[in-house]
């Protein structure tokens, strides 16, 4: 019966060999590794529930007066594309349901592959020959935070249209085509024509994932064609891969981590609001709210908003890069640059530019490490800057005290970071006192001429590149 | 006795992490290459959670079709119907299917080997011999760099129907000399709507309300307190002042005014941004006082006549966000 399936494929496509290799595929085991498994299957059910909103989100201005469901905004104007979302969550069966889902996957989807991001870093998976695929990795992290966005400001709600009006200012404010740039998205001055909402909305559910999608291909294809990389360990080799073979058992596993994951996903959506768009009413360019705050995945860029000091370059006059250029457009592009650039920096650093098939634990290269926890301390505290206004209203610390504070941290906390991370690393390396990796022990043997010989030293990567960085 | 200390703590933890291994490990014998782990007591445990799995979907639909479809209850219903799925699947896949580790060995590519070698040479040598013979290579490439440049010009030009060219769209405003302001419902702005440390959102009268250049802000003051620099001596009859409500730093609207009620102490009259707390001193025609705005948010020299608000003039600077068109004073 399979054998005859099989045959009935191998002889219209050929695929026989193919088939035989890849249910024998072999999956190493680690727990790190199922971050990008969860961002893959966050994306999947982002396409299902996002396909679910399409069949009634309507992305109109044109103007309504609303008389539905939700009593408090009954006579309120607002835009098509707002009352649709509306309806959606209150007169759609399963429709806020979805909403929600589809907010908390795009949530996850973003964290998932920055924590995945985090892991090729500090393992240094991203080495010769994944160095591609990790820049490949790299566009679809910018993609899924341009994604993010722009499916946040497609419902019209105030939020969604203050984050708008950010959004152009920040387009503005680029040198000296920056006026153009906005007119051209927007189709004029902000808040832009009704053809702005057009573009948005297919920029969301067309543009954007099919390149996603495309690049996800792209990275699989470019995981299988080398195979997985794997940390040490007995029987383990740059030249082999050793774990579970992609069927019965790893397949069963994966599926079970997708519905795993989108049982997560479901059960925040149900029982775990997020954008009550009904509570923050339509937008209008002259209305704004205090406290407002953006998905988490552009904290970052709000707090060095609010960071940068009031300084703008002027030429002749003109105001050549206004303020928002440095935390809307510097900011990221000096983050995402120095990640796009760090594997040729290391390459050269370490004058090593050898395959590498088995993954570095942290500790292994100390800088590596150190740099990457002090980028990433660098960014959070610019993130939690973002959040100062919040801390004054709950906490009461006084706002301008604690830009100041975050002014100074974000450059004192990335170089403690940095030492720090260092110094931790080289000490764990020095000692071996991972629980894992055994004794650590060096084996001796007294040899006949009363001296000792050394044995077998295990599992010790530090040991053999201690020479080094140390 | 610290060297003792430490073995102790070293022994001690290396036990404490053997025990979790263990316990996470607990009744499995190391991996041999194929192990077929199926039993009853697995495959019964498999089979309930797939029919739990299965009710819960079938609870969902219910929910979906009598229960109003309340959103709580369907996410869990949802939920436990994948989860349930879901570690049917992972029990499957951990103790009724055979469990076996594979050795791979890696393809390698682009090490120094020979055939390797070999092969990239080939490739090198295809390409480079796809010009053989010919003579005008520098024509050819001149030929083709033009061909690419035209329809590269071609393919981007459409780009430009998306939107008007900048020239002055970004500059229109409706306030001229006389202009009056209204209210969101169009009624006309009266001086004696504001008492001191009040504030008020108004837009020029015939405007398109979403306009940026048509909201503003309007607060009082006491008229002793204003330190306006002299050409603007005139633009706040009886103390009070019009600002455009969109901030100067990233176009947010301004909504928050903050009037001292204990002037000894308190900073002076401001209004503010709630997006990234740029703070505009009302005192001083809007001079910026804190945050990242760099220009001042532009003001609106006003006149009363009959008791009503009229723009006395245009705004005093761009509105909305800096861009390389718009002028400063440095």
């Amino acid at each position: 019966m399979i054998r005859r399936g099989v045959r009935f494929l191998d002889q219209r496509t050929g695929a026989g060999s193919i088939l035989s290799k890849a249910l024998r595929y072999a999956f190493p085991d680690h727990w790190t590794f199922l971050f990008g498994e969860i961002a893959l299957y966050s994306f999947l059910i982002l396409i299902a529930t996002g396909i679910y909103l399409t069949l009634f989100f309507e992305p109109s201005t044109s103007q309504v007066v609303y008389h539905g469901a939700y009593a408090p905004l009954r006579g309120h104007e607002m835009s098509r594309a707002y009352e649709s979302a509306l309806d959606l969550s209150f007169n759609v069966r399963a429709g806020l349901l979805m909403r929600q889902v589809h907010h908390w996957a795009a949530l996850t989807f973003v964290a998932a592959i920055v924590v995945h991001l985090m892991r090729i870093f500090f393992t240094g998976a991203f080495r010769k020959p994944r160095d591609l695929n990790y820049y490949v990795g790299l566009t679809m992290l910018t993609l899924a935070v341009l994604e993010g966005y722009a499916g946040y400001s497609l419902l019209d709600d105030l939020l969604s249209g203050m984050g708008l009006a950010i959004g152009n200012g920040v387009a503005l404010s680029i040198p000296f085509i920056g006026g153009q740039v906005g007119t051209l998205i927007w189709g004029g001055r902000f808040p832009g024509t009704e053809a702005f909402m057009s573009r948005l909305f297919i920029a969301h559910v067309l543009l954007l994932p099919i390149a996603i999608g495309s690049l996800i291909a792209v990275h699989l294809a470019m995981v299988a064609t080398p195979h997985h990389t794997q940390f040490r360990g007995r029987g383990r080799k740059e030249s082999n891969v050793v774990g579970t073979p992609l069927w019965p058992a790893y397949a069963l596993r994966s599926l079970g981590l997708f519905f795993a994951v989108a049982a997560v996903l479901f059960a925040l959506g149900g029982l775990v609001q997020i954008n009550p768009i009904w509570q923050w009413g339509p937008y209008e360019t002259y209305l704004g709210t205090n406290g407002a705050q953006p998905d988490w995945y552009l904290g970052w860029l709000i707090g060095a908003l609010r960071l940068m000091p009031h300084f703008d370059v002027v030429i002749g006059g003109y105001t050549v890069i206004p303020n928002p250029f440095w935390g809307g457009i510097l900011f990221p592009l000096v983050v995402f640059g120095f990640l796009y650039a760090w594997p040729a920096i290391e390459r050269r650093l370490e004058g090593d530019s050898a395959q590498h098939n088995l993954l570095d634990r942290p500790r292994d290269n100390p800088r590596r490490t150190a740099i990457g926890v002090a980028l990433f301390a660098w960014v959070s505290t610019i993130f939690f800057a973002g959040s100062a206004d919040r801390a004054f209203v709950q906490l009461g610390v006084p706002y301008e005290g604690q830009l100041w504070g975050y002014r100074a941290a974000s450059f004192l906390i990335p170089v403690a970071a940095y030492f720090l991370t260092r110094r931790v690393c080289e000490r764990l390396r020095e000692s071996e006192a991972h629980p894992g990796s055994g004794s650590g022990a060096q084996v001796l043997a007294r040899n006949r001429k009363g001296g000792f010989d050394q044995l077998e030293t295990r599992g010790a990567p530090g040991v053999i590149k201690s020479d080094r960085g140390s | 006795m610290r060297a003792r200390g430490a073995r102790l703590f070293r022994w001690l933890w290396r036990i404490a992490i053997a025990g979790v291994l263990l316990w996470l490990r607990r009744g499995k014998e190391p991996l041999p290459e194929r192990d077929l782990p199926a039993s009853p007591r697995a495959e019964k445990a498999v089979a309930a959670l797939l029919f739990g799995s299965g009710l819960a979907g079938a609870g969902f639909a219910l929910i979906y079709a009598f229960d109003e479809a309340n959103t709580q209850l369907l996410g869990v219903a949802a939920a436990a119907a994948l989860g349930l799925l879901a570690l049917a699947l992972i029990v499957a896949s951990q103790s009724v299917v055979p469990q076996e580790v594979v050795t791979e060995e890696r393809p390698r590519f682009a090490d120094p080997e020979a055939d390797r070698q070999a092969e990239l040479d080939t490739a090198s040598r295809t390409v480079r011999e796809s010009v053989d013979g010919i003579t005008r290579r520098r024509l050819l490439g001149a030929a083709g760099g033009a061909a690419a440049l035209g329809l590269g010009a071609a393919a981007a030009a459409p780009l430009a129907s998306l939107g008007p060219r900048v020239g002055d769209t970004l500059r229109e405003s409706p306030w001229r000399d006389g202009t009056p302001l209204v209210d969101e419902n169009s009624r006309a702005v009266l001086a004696d709507d504001l008492t001191v440390g009040g504030f008020l959102t108004a837009f020029a009268a015939g405007s398109d309300k979403d306009d940026l250049a048509s909201s503003l802000v309007v607060v009082r003051v006491r008229p002793e307190e204003l330190e306006l620099p002299p050409d603007r001596a005139d633009w706040a009859p009886e103390g009070l002042l019009a600002f455009s409500k969109i901030c100067t730093h990233a176009q947010c609207a301004i909504n928050l005014f903050r009037y001292p009620l204990f002037a000894e102490r308190s900073p002076g009259p401001a209004l503010v941004c709630p997006c990234h707390y740029s703070t505009f001193d009302v005192l001083k025609g809007g001079e910026r006082v804190f945050g990242p705005a760099v220009r001042p948010l532009p003001q609106l020299p006003l006149k009363i006549e009959g008791g009503r608000l009229l723009a006395a003039g245009p705004l005093s600077g761009a509105v909305g966000a800096s861009w390389g068109g718009v002028r400063e004073e440095s």
